[in-house]
């Protein structure tokens, strides 16, 4: 049997550490042993597989999809749009993208939102999809707005998409946020500070793409997202004879 | 200057935040509307093969609270220890599932088939277990752990054996509360903090 090799380790210096104080939540949510690191097993290189059959035609369109087409959320149409790759670069096909977010207005659809902004009745901010032959995907939606959140004395967070991810292997399961070009708001949240270095936190701030944007429709704005590879399968260690 | 090395860096984690139900469980919060079908929401079909089994458990902060706001996915093959689309796995066993602490109790449920033994490249055979992934506000990368069961020979896993505080090994073990019933409970900081993993 064809074997693909372990995961190639987590670099675990390029995501956030466990506690920061800036984002006070962490405080008592963070495990404050080391974590215990050992080669993948079959636990990990698996994963859950989605089909097509399990979605439906509008649930990468965050403009429509709450009303089933009936009534388009307000907002500034955009679409978000990218490919999912691994660390040799290879698009990673037919995997679960997904995404959810606040309204144009900053409000999310969720019991435990209670900003004063209105909720859209045409907007529930959750959408999901597919990649293609060569890792793509794509979304249409609204802008979401800026919102203040209970940390510090007077914390905002940037515009924002979450993104959830699953590859093809459980051990590859990432869930990050997509930032806007030119949004003020970055340099302050302490969310995105809890990256550390520039140079990563830069990875999730999608650029403006005015080639793929639509006239009169749409603006587009690109977000690849990079899941681990695999390690090269010359010289495993097997038993002998296998 | 040296050759290029043709690798990419994977993309920075940032934290789900409160409202992850929205995306992955949007029924939880009452936005079941959104999607005709739900992902997820059992690991497995009507006839599933092997023990039925149902561990229930807590997600505690480092002040001892129930955290009411963590969503949870499990992974694990089937009976038999065959992951899905492997020759032979039990086509009523997807071994996905979510589902997410209760936000008045603080208290989950995954009902699912106990798993089977999975072998190791090297030969040597891992306990059964299931593996889990935890997200909520205030986790800045999804937390890796595993539920084993008291009531399998655990004495061999490889994965166990590294754990240095022997007493340590405790924390990943579902104890048996009955007929097919496991409690697990998940402690992120303090005493009996989780083995939380890097695999």
């Amino acid at each position: 049997m064809l074997d693909d090799g372990p995961l190639i380790p987590r670099n675990l210096a390029l995501h956030p550490a466990p506690y920061d104080p800036g984002y006070k939540t962490t405080l008592a949510r963070s495990p404050a042993l080391p974590l215990l690191s050992m080669d993948s097993s079959a636990s990990e290189e698996t994963g859950p597989r989605f089909g097509h059959g399990s979605l439906g035609a509008l649930d990468n369109n965050l403009i429509l999809n709450w009303t089933r087409g009936k009534s388009p959320a307000i907002g500034e149409r955009i679409v978000m749009h990218g490919r999912v790759l691994d660390e040799r670069g290879r698009g990673v096909p037919h995997t679960l993208v997904e995404v959810w977010q606040a309204n144009a207005g900053g409000r999310y659809r969720h019991k435990k939102d209670g900003y004063l902004a209105p909720l859209d009745p045409n907007f529930g901010g959750a959408g999901r999809t597919i990649t293609d032959e060569a890792g793509r995907y794509q979304f249409l939606t609204i802008r979401p707005g800026a919102y203040p959140w209970p940390n510090r004395g007077n914390d905002w967070r940037p515009m924002h998409i979450h993104v959830s991810v699953f590859g093809h292997s459980f051990g590859q399961r990432l869930i990050t946020q997509m930032y806007f070009e030119g949004d003020p708001l970055i340099p302050l949240c302490p969310i995105a500070a809890t990256i550390k270095d520039r140079a990563q936190l830069d990875r999730l701030v999608a650029p403006l793409d005015m080639a793929n944007s639509k006239p009169l429709d749409y603006l587009a704005y690109k977000f690849d997202i990079v899941l681990r590879g695999r390690r090269q399968s010359m010289f495993e260690n097997k038993p002998e004879g296998m | 200057m040296v050759q290029k090395l043709e690798m990419l860096q994977e993309t920075p984690s940032q934290t789900a935040g409160p409202y992850v139900h929205i995306g992955l469980m949007p029924s939880y919060t009452g936005n079941g509307q959104i999607f005709a079908q739900e992902l997820g929401e059992s690991p497995i079909a009507d006839g599933a093969q092997g023990e039925i089994i149902e561990i229930t458990g807590s997600i505690y902060d480092g002040t001892g609270w129930a955290m009411r706001d963590a969503l949870i996915e499990s992974w694990q093959p089937d009976a038999q220890g065959r992951f899905a689309g492997q020759d032979g796995a039990d086509p009523n066993l997807s071994g996905f599932c979510r589902f997410a602490a209760d936000a008045e109790s603080g208290e989950f449920t995954l009902r699912t088939v106990k798993p089977g033994p999975v072998a190791l490249r090297d030969g040597r055979v891992q306990a059964p277990h299931i593996s889990l992934w935890i997200v909520a506000r205030g986790i800045n990368l999804g937390l890796q752990t595993r539920i084993y069961f008291e009531d399998e020979d655990n004495s061999a896993d490889p994965l166990l054996a590294r754990i240095e505080q022997r007493p340590r090994v405790e924390t990943l073990i579902a104890k048996k509360t009955g007929a097919g019933q496991y409690r697990f409970d998940i402690r992120l900081q303090g005493d009996g903090e989780t083995v939380f993993l890097d695999i």
